[in-house]
């Protein structure tokens, strides 16, 4: 970037090699300009933005309902969330993680199908367990189209997107339709035994908690394990990490296995706490916000609650301001908006100002004196 | 255009300073070129020849200095202005599309013709197929870049420059990725373009080829300009003591303190090894060779001659096409990064950031990466963080590296720092064997002299070490035996003391060779 | 093939090339983006931009050659959003590509909703060549397709030449395998991606145009329902080469209206499967490209999905 000269002084911008991280404050801001911007777009329409936002705003947080929604849209977010940013912190992009939902909401609801018998407990296990290793499996798939075919892994997990979704349709339209449901595309509901647990009155249920645990997990396991070393060293430098002997490949297809498995956690734990039962509208793109959400967290495990949170609330938000004609879907309009300007901040905060002060004589020698801005 | 009285030079370069954040690349550095001359500009590794090349073909700014071109003060803003005054650059990394052929390599970025049908093509390759003849350049003009040697690559790009009008050409290190014979050819090439009145301006750090090609030389040191002359004043002893400087020409051999009574049993044994390169070409050539325990086998040669897969096949990073590799007596059949490791094969790679550490992570990380199983670190999975720590900080004392903290990252140290901290970590494990290619590469004197303390260590505690370098002095200073590696064979083998520069050099141009070797070429 | 008469077989073919026409147009674009070395996951959402665009343009104006200008005026401003995002700010290429049909969805669902489900009155009309009647089997098929049709067949050929036959072409496609040497040798290569990627997303927002004059002259959330990343796979299918994108588009567009047809006169086999085709051929082709060509240059750009940073000037 070219030099900027004002008044006897050299303004010029230059990358900061030391700051890798941005500030927190800097997402702050970036939501709060994503929402100006917004706003902007519902001035042209004619609506009030204050009024909107205020609305979204008691419809997500203003009562115990509205909070416990939000909560709820936050559980297979912060799920899903976490299995992409733990892709792509060694650089996979999966954006599969619908696909690897629909499996693992497919699989668990197989358990009530074939098994439809069992105790609670076991019920639910056996179910994670399903949605686990679907969701796992379905991954496998892209991780051996990367590593074996030299295939592109985002073409090839959006192609598996698509697949899984016309599965689900078919085994809810077909096979899977629940008999006296009135021709309803969906599986029967599913027994007191097979939901999982929910607050009285409220629909927050104990997904919330296995996907704090599994954040938590997460966070102790890369500070403290061989597997978090491994996984540290791979996102620094793939070089180093098959240099210092390890199988890249294998550690590769793990952690995509690993990345789907919570994907289809979460498809679990949707159709078992809030659905009650498989239909087609099960996913309704947690997979791709998922990865909304990863990047808002710069895939800080602690980052991801907060924003599961913040896109889960957004979501809530949308459908309170349906009741004054807007579609909830401006809920996505609001996160890629987020998005945009959190990428911008992003760079934004890797560069400083730098004000060099030139002598009037020759600007052989410059006292630069330097003014850090950010 | 021109003045035609006192015949002005082609490159004259006043004062040029030039800084990169506290380093000083250039300091006032001046230099003068004539018209049609071949003129050498010597230098070590970092010497700031790269620097002020930057600079003639507009790459770089200078801070301050005067830069003319035929007699005409100009100053470049990119490598666009610099073309339009007729200069052209061979880059050391080719500047070309792989997937292009050369004739759209050449063509590409040039305004002529919007439309480029069948015919116009036709009329084109014919041109350029003819001009290049002319020069006396020869390559497939129609053939995809990807599927060419590099000597071939090298020669699209001289025509690439010949044929934006170029007068001044300035060629980057043109001989390092070259063999030998196309490292002739090459400057058969530059001696009949500068029959054609073209001025030529490369880069080297190697003596020999420019006493025999080149009219003028200049010697870098320290980004400074030291001399200039023409080269039938000068002979290669007398640049060898001005580019190394107030060092001896003759390095003081640092010798086995022990009396030295080989081991029976040798400790890494090579049998008739052949690999393949990057490209798919033949790297290594039956190569054979043994390393005994206690000794430092230093394996010389001109870069691009198979050290890199020599390397990465004793420590298992690529596997040999053929060929077998026996460690203390033992076969190895099927060879993995890991396995290596495990029987004790440390490895200096050649490239610090690229592979050999990870950059962005912090002094115990980069100290844990082989060892990070192992019960010391880790108990059941689980780091052990606080014992690693003080660790990690223990070996950074010992070996003295200079860093704020055990947690700041290594990209940001000092090379000399980050390549004593690689050898810390591979020296910690006790292996039986070191490979290490090009340890000092880009290193200053006093980290040098630590890495090659380092080493002597290793051998006095009976360790082995294969150093693989490129800098003669270095393999001349500390290794026990000396062997030459020439398009992947071993050609040669030295005793130091015995051995000079001059024969050594023979062997590793291939003029030479000890060996029955019929593959030859 | 007893199953169907010859009137079948026409009527199929008809309906495969009509489906095609937008999935064509946005494969175009997605070519041109990538060929500089621009992943575009935004499609789906540039193709939303452009239909919104058309449907309200169309519904104010009755004009439906403003209601395709306004649709690509759309659709390019997404795109030099997406090349700031990409190019400019140097960020994550399919992050950024996603938030942009993120946004897109929201945004074309937002102000489709208010015009509430009326009807635009201007439809493209279809382009009759009567003599072309008189050919058997494949005249009669090409004589009564729609102008857009036509119009994405002369654009795809258009991009053919030009990729391949032009000074333009050449730099287009030197940068896409090789920014550093495009730059060096003179190429403004950010200009170019800049370009393209507005370009390429201006054709996008004109296959949304598309579904809205031509297919269903209504708005609904979500119109496109997928066909922009079926766009992303079909770009890659047809190994970035435009005539090739016409051919794979066609079979694409097959696919669909077999779906539909299928269902239509063979209620018990489930079209689900058929509707899979386009997804599992992508995966197995790009599967077999890969095994074939291993460390070979495959077609894909280089430098794809890698923004390209020259070097840092002092």
């Amino acid at each position: 970037m070219r030099p900027l000269y004002i008044a006897g002084k050299k303004i010029s911008i230059e990358k900061d090699p030391i700051s890798t991280k941005t500030p927190w404050w800097m997402t702050v801001i970036a939501v709060v300009l994503a929402l100006v911007f917004c706003a902007g777009f519902m001035l042209l329409n004619g609506n009030n933005p204050i009024t909107v936002f205020s609305k979204m705003f008691s419809g997500a947080f203003g009562s115990l309902y509205g909070l416990s929604e939000t909560l709820l849209k936050a559980i297979p977010l912060m799920l899903c969330g976490l299995g992409v940013a733990i892709a792509y912190r060694i650089s996979v992009w999966n954006i599969g993680a619908e696909g690897q939902f629909v499996m693992g909401a497919i699989a668990a609801t197989s358990i009530t199908i074939y098994y439809p018998g069992m105790g609670a407990f076991s019920s639910i296990t056996l179910m994670l367990l399903a949605g686990f290793i679907a969701g796992a499996l379905w991954a496998l798939l892209v991780a051996i189209c990367r590593s074996y075919f030299d295939v592109n892994e985002v073409i090839c997990s959006l192609m598996l997107n698509y697949i899984a979704i016309l599965f689900l349709s078919f085994l809810v339209f077909e096979p899977w339709k629940d008999p006296n449901g009135f021709n309803f595309p969906g599986t029967a509901i599913f027994s007191s035994s097979q939901k999982l647990p929910a607050l009285d009155d409220l629909r927050l249920h104990l997904g919330f908690l296995i996907a704090l645990a599994a954040i938590l997990l997460y966070a102790v396991l890369v500070k403290f394990t061989h597997w978090g070393y491994q996984l540290r060293l791979l996102s620094a430098n793939a070089n180093a990490a098959r240099y210092a002997g390890m199988n890249v490949k294998r550690q590769i297809i793990i952690v995509l296995m690993i990345s789907g498995g919570l994907a289809g956690i979460a498809g679990m734990v949707e159709v078992s706490g809030v659905t009650h039962r498989l239909s087609q509208g099960v996913t309704s793109g947690y997979g791709y916000t998922a990865i909304i959400v990863a990047w808002l967290a710069r895939l800080n495990p602690i980052g991801i609650v907060i924003s599961s949170i913040l896109c889960g609330a957004v979501i809530v938000g949308g459908y309170s301001v349906q009741l004054i004609g807007l579609p909830a879907s401006m809920a996505l309009m609001i996160q890629g908006a987020i998005l945009f300007f959190v990428i911008g901040g992003e760079v934004f905060s890797q560069y400083r100002i730098r004000v060099e002060t030139i002598s009037p004589k020759k600007n052989e020698q410059t006292s630069s004196s330097k003014v850090e801005v950010l | 255009m021109q003045k035609q009285s006192n015949m002005p030079y082609a490159i004259e370069v006043q004062n040029i300073v030039k800084t990169f954040g506290p380093v000083i690349a250039t300091n006032q550095v001046s230099f003068k070129v004539k018209k049609g001359e071949i003129h050498a500009l010597l230098g070590e590794n970092g010497a700031g020849k790269s620097t002020l090349m930057s600079i003639l073909y507009g790459l770089y700014r200078p801070d301050s200095g005067i830069l003319k071109i035929d007699g005409e003060v100009v100053s470049f803003k990119s490598p666009k202005e610099a073309a339009q005054k007729s200069i052209g650059m061979v880059h050391q990394n080719f500047q070309l599309v792989s997937t292009l052929t050369a004739f759209d390599n050449i063509l590409m970025g040039l305004p002529e013709s919007w439309w480029r049908g069948r015919n116009w093509r036709f009329k084109k390759v014919k041109e350029i197929e003819s001009l290049a003849k002319e020069y006396g350049l020869s390559f497939e003009v129609e053939r995809a870049v990807w599927q060419m040697s590099h000597g071939e690559k090298q020669r699209v790009e001289i025509f690439k420059a010949l044929y934006r009008q170029s007068d001044i050409i300035i060629l980057d290190e043109p001989t390092s990725v070259l063999t030998p014979q196309e490292s002739d050819d090459l400057y058969r090439t530059l001696k009949k373009l500068k029959e054609t009145g073209k001025t030529i301006v490369l880069t080297t750090h190697k003596l020999r080829e420019v006493m025999h090609a080149c009219d003028h030389i200049s010697i870098m040191r320290k980004g400074k300009m030291v001399a200039s002359m023409p080269s039938s004043e000068t002979n290669e002893r007398d640049l060898a003591r001005k580019l190394m400087g107030e060092m001896p020409v003759e390095v003081r051999r640092i010798e086995k303190s022990e009396s030295s009574t080989k081991p029976s049993k040798n400790l890494l044994e090579l049998q008739e090894i052949c690999a393949k390169g990057l490209h798919g070409e033949q790297a290594l050539n039956d190569l054979s060779l043994f390393v005994y325990p206690g000794e430092i086998v230093g394996v010389a040669g001109v870069a691009g001659n198979g050290q890199k897969q020599l390397a990465e096949i004793i420590t298992g990073m690529q596997n040999p096409t053929s060929g077998g590799i026996k460690f203390k007596g033992k076969w190895i059949n099927h060879s993995s990064i890991k396995g290596m490791i495990d029987i004790g094969i440390a490895h200096v790679p050649e490239d610090r950031l690229h592979t050999g550490m990870a950059g962005s992570l912090d002094a115990v990380d980069n100290l844990l990466m082989k060892d990070y199983k192992k019960e010391k670190h880790s108990n059941l999975g689980i780091m052990k963080h606080s014992r690693n720590l003080d660790w990690a900080k223990s070996i950074i004392n010992n070996y003295d590296v200079t860093t704020p903290s055990a947690n700041y990252p290594v990209r940001l140290l000092s090379g000399g720092n980050q390549q004593k901290l690689l050898l810390a970590r591979e020296i910690e494990g006790d292996p039986a064997l070191l490979v290490a290619n090009h340890p000092t590469q880009g290193l200053d004197v006093g980290a040098t002299a630590s890495v090659h303390n380092l080493l002597l260590d290793m051998r006095s505690r009976d360790r082995g070490v294969l150093l693989i370098s490129e800098d003669l002095d270095e393999i001349l200073k500390i290794s026990d035996r000396i062997l030459v590696i020439y398009q992947g064979m071993i050609t040669g083998e030295f005793e130091p003391s015995k051995a000079t520069r001059e024969e050594i050099g023979l062997y590793m141009t291939g003029s030479k060779t000890q060996f029955n070797v019929g593959a030859l070429a | 093939m007893e199953i169907f008469s010859m009137d079948i077989m026409q009527l199929l073919i008809i309906a495969s090339i009509s489906a095609a026409t937008p999935l064509l147009l946005a494969t175009l674009g997605g070519i041109l983006s990538e060929r500089a070395g621009i992943i575009n996951l935004g499609i789906e959402g540039m193709m939303l931009i452009g239909a919104v665009c058309a449907y309200i343009v169309s519904i104010y104006t009755d004009s439906e050659w403003l209601a395709i200008i306004f649709s690509l005026l759309g659709g390019s401003a997404l795109g030099a959003l997406l090349a700031f995002l990409c190019i400019t700010l140097r960020s994550n290429q399919i992050v950024a590509g996603l938030g942009i049909t993120l946004f897109a969805t929201g945004l074309s669902s937002y102000l489709g909703k208010s015009f509430g489900g009326s009807q635009p009155q201007t439809q493209i009309p279809n382009l009759d060549i009567p003599w072309l009647d008189n050919i058997p089997f494949f005249g009669e098929i090409f004589s009564h397709l729609n102008w857009m049709v036509w119009i994405s067949f002369f654009i795809a050929i258009v991009l053919y030449v030009a990729i391949f036959k032009t000074r333009w072409g050449l730099h287009l496609r030197a940068l896409g395998d090789g920014p550093a040497a495009a730059d060096n040798a003179g190429v403004n290569v950010y200009r170019y991606q800049y370009l393209m990627t507005i370009i390429g997303a201006a054709l996008c927002g004109l296959a949304g145009a598309t579904l809205i004059l031509v297919y269903t002259p209504s708005w609904n959330d979500g119109l496109t329902s997928g066909r922009g990343w079926i766009a992303v796979a079909l770009v890659i299918f047809s190994r970035w080469h435009p005539i090739n994108a016409i051919f794979c588009a066609i079979l694409f567009g097959l696919f669909e209206t077999l779906g539909f047809k299928v269902q239509l006169y063979y209620a018990d086999i489930p079209p689900y499967f058929l509707k899979m085709m386009p997804y599992l051929t992508t995966i197995v082709v790009l599967m077999w490209v890969g095994w074939r060509n291993k460390n070979k240059p495959n077609g894909q750009p280089i430098s794809l999905g890698k923004t390209y940073i020259r070097e840092q000037r002092g």
